[in-house]
């Protein structure tokens, strides 16, 4: 499915990004890959090597997308993790629910160089939709 | 950019939009800048500040300082003050990085003396002070270690041989925030933070290595008065905050507000960014008590790090930190809400005072000043970019017209994506180089984004300050050395 993310301008502050999927699962794994081109320079060098389950659950997609990035962000702060998803299900009967497996591996500054340390993914401005074109999300995050 | 068309400038350096301007405001915005800052201000500076006029139990205004610019939620360079009782409390209105602050620390060394050592001196400081993504501490803390540093602050650190009583008196809050309470905050964010007290994080967060030139004197008594006394002085001034802990707080006490603000308090939700609780509500008071907990690892964090700035200094230069004259000047918070008692329309109130990049600018005689700067007013400090300087500054007695509150920074004039196109991090860092700037950068598009075309002119916002009456200038100092996070 192809998926693609792109930094745009915003708060100034901080970086804004828009992610682009034909599919919801294509564009929870696309933020996430904007997450990860965020915080280290090459997000190639990041390899599979843990493995890690989520399951979520929120009001709204909005909330799940927030939800979402702030937990990969948890990881890599609390346990040095990049993570993306490997496997996502999302489950749109009733509260919106997120199945995944997450892969990636701990933080090496002597093989990973280090980008920017997201504080946060914020609701500032925070858009999941769907149209013609397929699901966009547009996210800012607090650096 | 343009300022709206119903500002009108009500005194030097002073303008208001009225509360007609949007649906729902409940106080006018005030805004202290000069006319070029104004115009370089976004569009949504003015749409923020006035969404935040609209929350429950604002007082006098919504503020907008002179380095205001876009942020989440309220902008940054902006104050709002809300009633105790009928006001909220907004994590918006902080920010993620609460506490984000600034410390200044001066030393007895000349210019002369510290130029010859000056690359040995910027990669000894980016050793011990850790900076970039993933970076840990040099202290070890169990977790129940970390809760006294929680609710502690500085003290846990000069408790603990990283500093000295007197680096306390010269911290804002003398280093503590007395409501912390460590049962209001999660284990995710005692998790992120436990392994990072001594650390610089990334973004915006620097450590300069300053020179105050003879024409950098603004104000030479007050400038003798905060102990910068010698010709060609060296100084350090570094800027971080409550690194994931207290970005963590903010994170939980969003989600948490966000879910209760429909079912619990009744509140509309307008704008997500503008999540809030009524102060007096639990959720409310339990923010707040986890706030004052982030606010104190950030003040413990700036105490560990000038611990490290003396090691640094007298294993080089072969003296101990009280032979090189390395005291803290002072620190000062960026992003908090404090309880704090202010007349208004002459009557004195308790108002919970959001500042979110603003500094706090006690007037001469402010009981609540340390007995060094009771006739002086309160030290200031307004970080630049790192490729012009930064300003120290004092609190005086007009300040009271934005609860005295003042400037942070040079304030961003330009999102980080537009400054990475336009600016080359490695070609940066050389010219920096050529221009006598040593650069230590954990990432060079981080120090890209942090280009200083990418800020406002630091000179007008200290300026602008001063023509406003809240803060006057005291020194200007020059960067020479850089560790950029």
């Amino acid at each position: 499915m192809p998926t693609s993310y792109e930094f745009v301008d915003g708060v100034t502050s901080d970086i804004s990004f828009v992610a682009r999927a034909d599919t919801l699962e294509g564009l929870f794994a696309a933020a996430a890959d904007a997450l990860v081109s965020a915080t280290v320079e090459d997000p190639g060098s990041v390899r599979e090597l843990e493995d890690r389950p989520l399951s979520l659950e929120e009001p709204d997609l909005e909330l799940l997308m927030l939800c979402f990035l702030n937990e990969l962000i948890y990881l890599r702060d609390a346990h040095e993790l990049l993570l993306r998803p490997k496997e996502l299900r999302i489950h749109r009967e009733g509260s919106p629910r997120l199945e995944a497996r997450l892969v990636g591996e701990r933080f090496l500054p002597q093989r990973h160089r280090s980008e920017t340390e997201v504080k946060a993914a914020t609701a500032h401005g925070l858009r999941v939709a769907t149209g013609a074109g397929g699901w966009e999300a547009r996210v800012t995050l607090d650096i | 950019m343009a300022a709206p068309a119903g500002l009108r400038r009500i005194g030097p350096a002073t303008y208001e939009l009225g509360t007609d301007y949007r649906p729902g405001m409940r106080v006018p915005v005030r805004v202290f800048a000069g006319e070029k800052l104004l115009g370089e201000m976004d569009d949504q500076v003015f749409v923020q500040a006035a969404n935040v006029a609209t929350l429950p139990g604002i007082v006098e205004a919504s503020f907008c300082l002179p380095d205001a610019h876009w942020g989440y939620g309220f902008p940054i360079g902006g104050v709002a003050a809300m009633d105790i009782d009928s006001g909220v409390i907004s994590p918006g209105g902080i920010g993620f990085d609460i506490n984000c602050g600034v410390r200044l620390v001066r030393t007895n060394l000349t210019w002369r003396e510290v130029k010859p050592r000056l690359r040995e001196l910027m990669d000894s400081l980016a050793a011990r002070v850790p900076a970039g993504v993933g970076s840990r501490g040099n202290v070890r803390v169990s977790r129940d270690e970390f809760c006294e540093v929680l609710e502690s602050g500085a003290a846990w650190a000069v408790r603990n041989g990283y500093g000295t009583p007197e680096d306390l008196e010269h911290t804002e809050s003398g280093g503590c925030f007395a409501e912390a309470d460590p049962e209001r905050v999660s284990e995710r964010a005692i998790e992120r933070g436990f392994r990072q007290i001594g650390t610089l994080g990334s973004g915006n967060h620097y450590l300069e290595v300053q020179v105050l030139r003879p024409d950098g004197v603004h104000h030479a008594e007050l400038a003798r008065a905060f102990d910068l006394d010698v010709p060609e002085q060296v100084v350090v001034m570094f800027h971080c905050g409550s690194r994931g802990f207290g970005h963590q707080v903010a994170t939980d006490y969003l989600q948490t507000f966000l879910r209760a603000m429909p079912k619990q308090f009744g509140l509309p939700i307008v704008d997500r960014e503008l999540a809030c609780a009524p102060f007096t509500s639990g959720p409310g008071r339990d923010y707040f008590a986890a706030m004052c907990c982030a606010a104190n690892m950030a003040f413990a964090n700036r105490q560990v790090i000038l611990h490290r700035i003396r090691e640094v200094f007298s294993k080089l230069f072969r003296r101990a930190p009280e032979e090189l004259g390395i005291r803290n000047v002072y620190d000062v918070s960026h992003n908090t809400a404090k309880i704090e008692r202010h007349v208004v329309a002459g009557v004195e109130r308790r108002l919970l005072v959001h500042r979110k990049g603003a500094t706090r600018a006690f007037p001469p005689g402010h009981p609540e000043l340390p007995a060094a700067y009771r006739s002086t007013g309160q030290p200031v400090i307004i970080g630049g970019s790192m490729e012009t300087g930064s300003y120290l500054l004092a609190g005086v007695g007009g300040g009271g017209s934005s609860f005295f509150s003042t400037a942070h920074g040079s304030g961003r004039r330009m999102s980080r994506s537009r400054a990475r196109k336009l600016v080359r991090g490695a070609e940066l860092r050389d010219r920096m180089e050529k221009r006598g700037i040593v650069v230590r950068a954990a990432s060079l598009r981080g120090l890209a984004e942090e280009a200083g075309l990418a800020y406002k002119d630091v000179d007008e916002v200290a300026e602008a300050a001063e023509l406003a009456g809240l803060s006057r200038r005291v020194a200007y100092l020059v960067p020479v050395g850089n560790v950029k996070g």
